[in-house]
């Protein structure tokens, strides 16, 4: 979109109600400067009180304002509105996809960090297993292979982008989703964690790695550029050789 | 009906080749395997099959066929890449050398028969 003149208005449309709703289309200032999240402020403060919307930290670390943002789910925070408005000054805001919606903008995340703990995402110290705290620090060199690995996805911020574009999630309710089980092969690659075994079979079943078809919908989308569908395949690849090799309890 | 804004990228368009051209392929067998079988009757039932299969309109159909074929190999073959050697980089450019070598394959076809 060109540098806004001054005085023209974008035309935003907003899912308004729960899961049954219909689209409401507000005017609201178009300015050089403005975040998608800015203008679902706006629309807040100045013109309807009553849209629901979630939103923390503004600054991309906290996850809480992901949205569906002309079809395609994004972090509005620091999604400029210039990227995503076309030349007509549309703009259409739903909730994420493949989660319940309680109102307006905003979705009950609660299935998606439960699949985070049904994927065995809580780390557990290996040589602590009541929750102490170990008495001395782990050493892990920063270039070894495991190390990278658990680098490589351990940045994701919860949002939730990844689990709205997934397909598979759509297709079928109960799939784990990229989002948990790229923090399952975080933890499989971390050395200090004492529960692999448990979590390498709480990823095997049918709503688990084997589940994804590789469209990398959740790599295209990540606001992080992480690469879930890497870690996926990280999963799906161990448990092949585990099971060939008979590693498997 | 679908929306196709959140899928508009090239590794899903590629997962959607890879599963039609695979379902299409899976229709094809039964053909396959009833041409083959027509050789049982004799040599002469497998010959007029076999120069029926030399119209126009049917080498057409056999062009469509090897590029499904080579675009089902060569997707299947980026994904084992993808999930057996762990290649996370350049997944768009594997993309595009997959489909690359499917239409290669059916020019080559091609030029074999013309």
């Amino acid at each position: 979109m060109p540098t806004p003149e001054r005085g023209a208005t974008l035309e935003v449309s907003i899912w308004r109600g729960g899961a049954e709703g219909a689209m409401r289309t507000y005017q609201v200032p178009a300015r050089e400067n403005q975040t998608v999240l800015d203008i679902v402020t706006y629309i807040q403060r100045e013109l309807d009180p009553s849209l629901a919307y979630r939103f923390a930290c503004r600054v991309g670390m906290c996850g809480s304002c992901a949205m569906t943002v002309n079809g395609r789910a994004r972090w509005t925070c620091r999604t400029h509105a210039s990227r995503v408005v076309g030349p007509d000054g549309k703009l259409e805001l739903r909730p994420l996809a493949n989660l319940p919606v309680i109102r307006d903008l905003a979705t009950d995340m609660a299935p998606f960090f439960d699949k985070w703990a049904k994927a065995g995402g809580r780390f557990q110290p290996k040589d602590a297993k009541d929750g102490a705290v170990p008495e001395e620090f782990a050493v892990v060199p920063p270039t070894s292979k495991q190390r990278r690995e658990a680098d490589a996805g351990i940045e994701c911020i919860g949002c939730g982008v990844c689990y709205a574009s997934c397909d598979v999630v759509a297709w079928n309710p109960d799939y784990l989703g990229p989002a948990a089980l790229n923090r399952a092969w975080t933890l499989v690659n971390d050395v200090r964690d004492g529960a692999r075994a448990e979590r390498m079979e709480a990823v095997a079943g049918d709503a688990g790695c084997h589940s994804c078809h590789s469209t990398q919908s959740c790599t295209e989308r990540c606001p992080k550029q992480l690469d879930p569908s890497a870690s996926i395949a990280g999963l799906k690849r161990k448990l092949f050789w585990d099971t060939l090799l008979g590693r498997r309890g | 009906m679908m929306d196709l804004r959140p899928r508009s990228h090239p590794t899903y368009l590629a997962f959607l080749v890879h599963r039609i051209s695979g379902l299409l392929l899976a229709l094809f067998l039964p053909l396959h395997f009833w041409a083959l079988g027509s050789a049982l009757r004799g040599e002469e039932a497998l010959e007029g099959f076999l120069r029926w299969t030399d119209q126009p309109l049917v080498k057409a159909a056999e062009f469509g066929l090897v590029v499904l074929l080579a675009a089902h190999l060569a997707g299947g073959l980026r994904v084992l890449a993808l999930e057996f050697l762990g290649w996370r980089r350049r997944q768009k450019d594997l993309v595009a050398l997959s489909a690359g070598l499917s239409l290669a394959v059916g020019l080559l076809f091609l030029l074999d028969v013309l």
